[in-house]
């Protein structure tokens, strides 16, 4: 795209959707949000960048193969379930853990690895989808 | 640690042994075969523990709890029956991995080979014993898939491909028609395990389904025993190499359905259907595989088709049931897996060390190769049924059932004698043709072959003659328990060596005249069975092609015929389905909304975003190009997430205007790539079909909203939700809650479901003009071999 202020301002905007996507990621489990939605910001973003600055600079960017950031969510939304089978519990039974660092308190919890997992597998399925049609679109 | 314990690490061990197999092959090369030995030795030493307790008639069972809740355990039956195939599989089992050491040296894959064979024996070794049908079931199958495997290991050469998938269609299919058969017993009777159901009695039998649940079991069991016309998968696994056909082409897995045949002969068996079918099956193949061995020279294929003639010869004992016929059948199935093991070892031995196992050009080794001659000679004896072997006490207890003098019997017997007859002659023509006579240029220098190779053979004629005579020790500890099993009562196998003048020894002898008769004139006697096929020029080999290839001749009709290709038909077919659905369904069961309602006080705000929705869509009617369409179509979508909004669903909301925007975006890039002209120019008589599809959808849509809307809301769940998300699930977002914990293996199908529409749509994106003509080409490739 030739925008001068548009290929610009396109860095910003991508790096601040993917903060704000984690962060949407994050606070997900007791406010509006998780990890699809987080994973549809994510894609927007990256679908900005691309528009602003060619495919092969995102495909740099996010150093991954989409798709093999898919595959790493799925794998470990999956894990997130078969952690519960160690502690005798039915498959994908939520555990928490609360360790504490610094005098913070920090609750960790499998569903939160399954909620990144979700995450993951949108960036990666969408972005791949999207990259690719973009990439050959202009032929 | 107990016994119990040990079986089940017994039944385990070969598929231990075939995972440590290539690795152990790649370490020591064909010298593995030593220390892989040790699996089965110690599976037959393990079970040699239980003779005495079963030579006094116990039955052991044990097992696992499998799947509790469907009444489905990993369990095992001991009895004669089994016990003595364990023996055979794990005894002969460990010899063929000798033998397969020394047959295969040196052969890029024999460490592969050595895992296949491992894990067919453990399969055929769970197959003996479950106790459970399901489990029974997956054994059989998986005795049909390692041999798929063991027939086609030359994987290069078109005729072992062949020949693989041929066995499997045909006992894999037969596995199937057996599961249904199992399945009926279980219904009938409730029960899930042999040991319960072999003593469940005669109700079986008076069943309504007994004859179905029959001819699904005995579907299962000819196919697995290459009973006529289901023989023909049989020959064709020649094609294995030579260990493959001693271990699973005669000694073990043709055995599995005269196994399950044994197994339910208290059960199923005695009924007139039993007693007709078994025989009529059993004596056409025994007389037609015994003529059509007699058609062959090729060594393994002669053996083939007499392996095929025993194996009806024992459906025809089972099947008649007297005592005297189990019993006939408990001692020929031990003696032909020894004799029958042995020849066919013996045939790779002269195959292996000449390089050629034709009949008419081997002669003359008795010289080069003097011990392979004595076992081959050894092993004849046995099977010709020839005093003091094995074979000969088979023989004579099988003519002791026979010489009842009612028709029947006189019919069976005269048959039984030509099939021994033939079978006779083929069996010293193996033994004698290629070491007798003058020396024949062979391909490879001929000479004695190595340890590894004779050794397996020697041991099993050896115990051919062995077993004879110690045969009163033999019959209190294998040959009794095996009929008592059979029979369902206590038998005692009393049969010796010690001369016995009777109308069996009478038949022997005239089995022994006419089988020199036919020695003699073997040539004449091929010629003339050449004529008859000839003749005759259709085979169940060729009803077998013909069928596969009327199969993918339907199959491509049919698919020709559903899957046009187009999208457009696909999209078509598909709304116009949701559409009768949404209309027609209410419409009949009168579940339509009694009347649209409309709320009495809608705020002005809202009325508002309905009206952006609504300008959006006629923007999307009105559009001059697509683009512009796209684009508009985004603006109703983003009305209504504000009325997600307004609602109270914020995360719906948020989804919604995310969806929204990226299908704006997604939509305008699959544009560019479908280069579609920029507006749609089709006059109004196409465009107006799909637009009533679209406004059906659209109302059907409507009304079922509204009447869902409409019932009182239940409000249990969202109760349920409330109340635990929190103090169960610690989140506060019940929304995200439900996504990732309540519901968390809902989202785990779905993110999977995400990734895979993922890939489907980069690999059709991928997809180039010329690739999908290569897919033309390969359809028509497959019509035209059709």
């Amino acid at each position: 795209m030739k925008s001068v202020i548009f290929r610009t301002v396109a860095p910003f905007l991508t790096s601040l959707m993917t903060l704000f996507s984690i962060f949407v990621l994050l606070r997900g489990h007791n406010e509006p949000g998780g990890g699809f939605i987080g994973g549809l910001i994510a894609v927007s973003g990256l679908a900005i960048y691309g528009i602003a600055h060619g495919v092969e600079t995102v495909r740099h960017a996010i150093y991954f193969h989409p798709l093999a950031i898919a595959g790493a969510g799925l794998f470990a939304a999956t894990v997130a379930g078969l952690i519960s089978l160690y502690a005798h519990v039915p498959f994908m039974t939520g555990l928490w853990i609360y360790p504490s660092f610094f005098g913070v308190e920090m609750p960790l919890s499998t569903v939160m690895l399954f909620d990144t997992g979700v995450y993951l597998v949108v960036v990666g399925s969408i972005s791949s989808v999207a990259l690719s049609l973009e990439e050959r679109g202009g032929e | 640690m107990d016994i119990a314990a040990l079986t089940f690490l017994a039944l385990g061990l070969p598929f231990v042994a075939a995972l440590v197999a290539p690795v152990l092959t790649r370490f020591l090369g064909h010298n593995a075969a030593w220390i892989l030995a040790l699996a089965p030795v110690a599976i037959f030493a393990h079970f040699l523990r239980y003779l005495p307790e079963i030579a006094d008639g116990e039955i052991v069972t044990g097992g696992y709890a499998w799947i509790p809740s469907f009444n489905v355990s990993f369990s095992w039956l001991i009895d004669g029956l089994s016990l003595t195939f364990a023996l055979l599989i794990s005894g002969i089992g460990a010899l063929i991995v000798l033998y397969s050491g020394g047959y295969l040296k040196g052969h890029p894959h024999q460490g592969r080979f050595f895992s296949f064979i491992l894990m067919f024996m453990g399969s055929m070794q769970g197959l003996v014993l479950s106790d459970s049908f399901l489990m029974l079931f997956v054994f059989w199958e998986l005795t049909s898939i390692t041999s798929f495997l063991l027939i086609g290991f030359d994987h290069r050469r078109e005729a072992a491909r062949r020949a693989a998938l041929q066995a499997l269609v045909v006992t894999g299919g037969g596995g199937l028609l057996l599961l249904a058969g199992l399945l009926i017993l279980w219904n009938v009777s409730g029960i899930t395990q042999f040991s319960l159901l072999l003593s469940f009695g005669a109700e079986l039998k008076e069943s309504p389904f007994y004859l179905a649940a029959l001819l699904l079991v005995l579907g299962g069991a000819f196919t697995k025993s290459a009973q006529f016309p289901f023989h023909f998968w049989l020959p064709n696994a020649m094609e294995a190499p030579t260990p493959v056909s001693a271990y699973l082409h005669s000694a073990t897995m043709v055995k599995a359905g005269v196994y399950l045949l044994m197994r339910l002969n208290p059960v199923l068996g005695g009924t007139p259907e039993w007693q007709v079918l078994l025989p009529l099956f059993g004596v056409a193949t025994l007389v037609s595989g015994a003529a059509l061995a007699v058609r062959q020279t090729d060594l393994k294929l002669m053996l083939a088709y007499t392996t095929m003639a025993s194996l009806g010869l024992l459906v025809l004992l089972t099947g008649l049931g007297s005592p005297h016929a189990i019993e006939a059948a408990a001692l020929y199935l031990v003696a032909h897996a020894l004799f029958k093991g042995a020849l066919f070892m013996v045939a790779g031995i002269i195959d292996h060390e000449t390089g050629a196992r034709d009949l008419t050009k081997l002669g003359g080794l008795r010289s080069a190769m003097p011990l392979t001659f004595a076992i081959a000679l050894a092993a004849a004896l046995s099977m010709g049924g020839l005093p003091p072997f094995f074979g000969f006490l088979a023989k004579e207890e099988i003519y002791e059932a026979l010489s009842s003098f009612d028709r029947r019997s006189v019919v069976f017997a005269g048959l039984t004698i030509l099939g021994n007859a033939l079978m006779f002659a083929v069996a010293f023509a193996i033994a004698l043709k290629p070491f007798l006579g003058s020396k024949v240029e062979t391909p490879r220098h001929a000479h004695e072959a190595p340890v590894l190779l004779w050794l397996g053979p020697a041991i099993l004629a050896l115990k051919g003659l062995s077993i004879a005579s110690m045969s009163g020790l033999a019959h209190r500890l294998i040959s009794s328990p095996m009929s008592s099993a059979i029979a369902g009562e206590p038998r005692a196998v009393t049969t010796s060596l010690a001369p016995h003048i009777g109308v069996p020894l009478l038949l022997s002898a005239v089995t022994l005249l006419v089988g020199v008769a036919f020695y003699l004139n073997l040539d004449r006697l091929r010629a003339a069975m050449a004529v008859i096929l000839a003749d005759i020029g259709w085979g169940p080999d060729r009803g077998f092609d013909q069928f596969i290839r009327g199969l993918l001749r339907l199959a491509v009709a049919v698919t020709r015929r559903l899957q046009s290709g187009k999208l457009d038909v696909y999209m078509t077919v598909v709304f116009v389905l949701v559409a009768v659905v949404l209309l027609a369904t209410p419409a009949h069961f009168g579940e339509l909304p009694r009347a649209p309602f409309f709320a009495a006080d809608v705020p002005t705000h809202e009325l508002a975003i309905m009206a952006i929705a609504v300008a959006g869509l006629l923007a999307v009617v009105m559009a001059a190009d697509r683009l512009t369409a796209i684009v508009s179509l985004g603006i109703q979508g983003f009305a209504v997430a504000v009325i997600f909004l307004l609602y109270g669903a914020p995360d719906l909301s948020f989804t919604q205007f995310m969806i929204e925007t990226l299908s704006v975006v997604v939509l305008a890039l699959v544009m560019t790539r479908l280069r579609l002209s920029p507006s749609d120019r089709r006059p109004l008589h196409q465009k107006l079909p799909d637009s009533m599809i679209a406004l059906a959808c659209g109302f059907g849509f409507g009304l079922f909203l509204l009447r869902a809307t409409g019932t009182p809301f239940d409000a249990t769940l969202t109760d349920f939700y409330n109340l635990y998300s929190k103090s169960v699930a610690h989140g506060a977002n019940v929304v995200n809650v439900i996504i990732v914990d309540f519901r968390g293996t809902d989202t785990l199908g779905e993110i999977a479901v995400v990734m895979i529409t993922g890939l489907a749509i980069l690999s059709l994106v991928r997809l180039r003009a010329g690739s999908l003509k290569r897919g033309a080409d390969d359809r028509q490739d497959v019509e035209e071999r059709a």
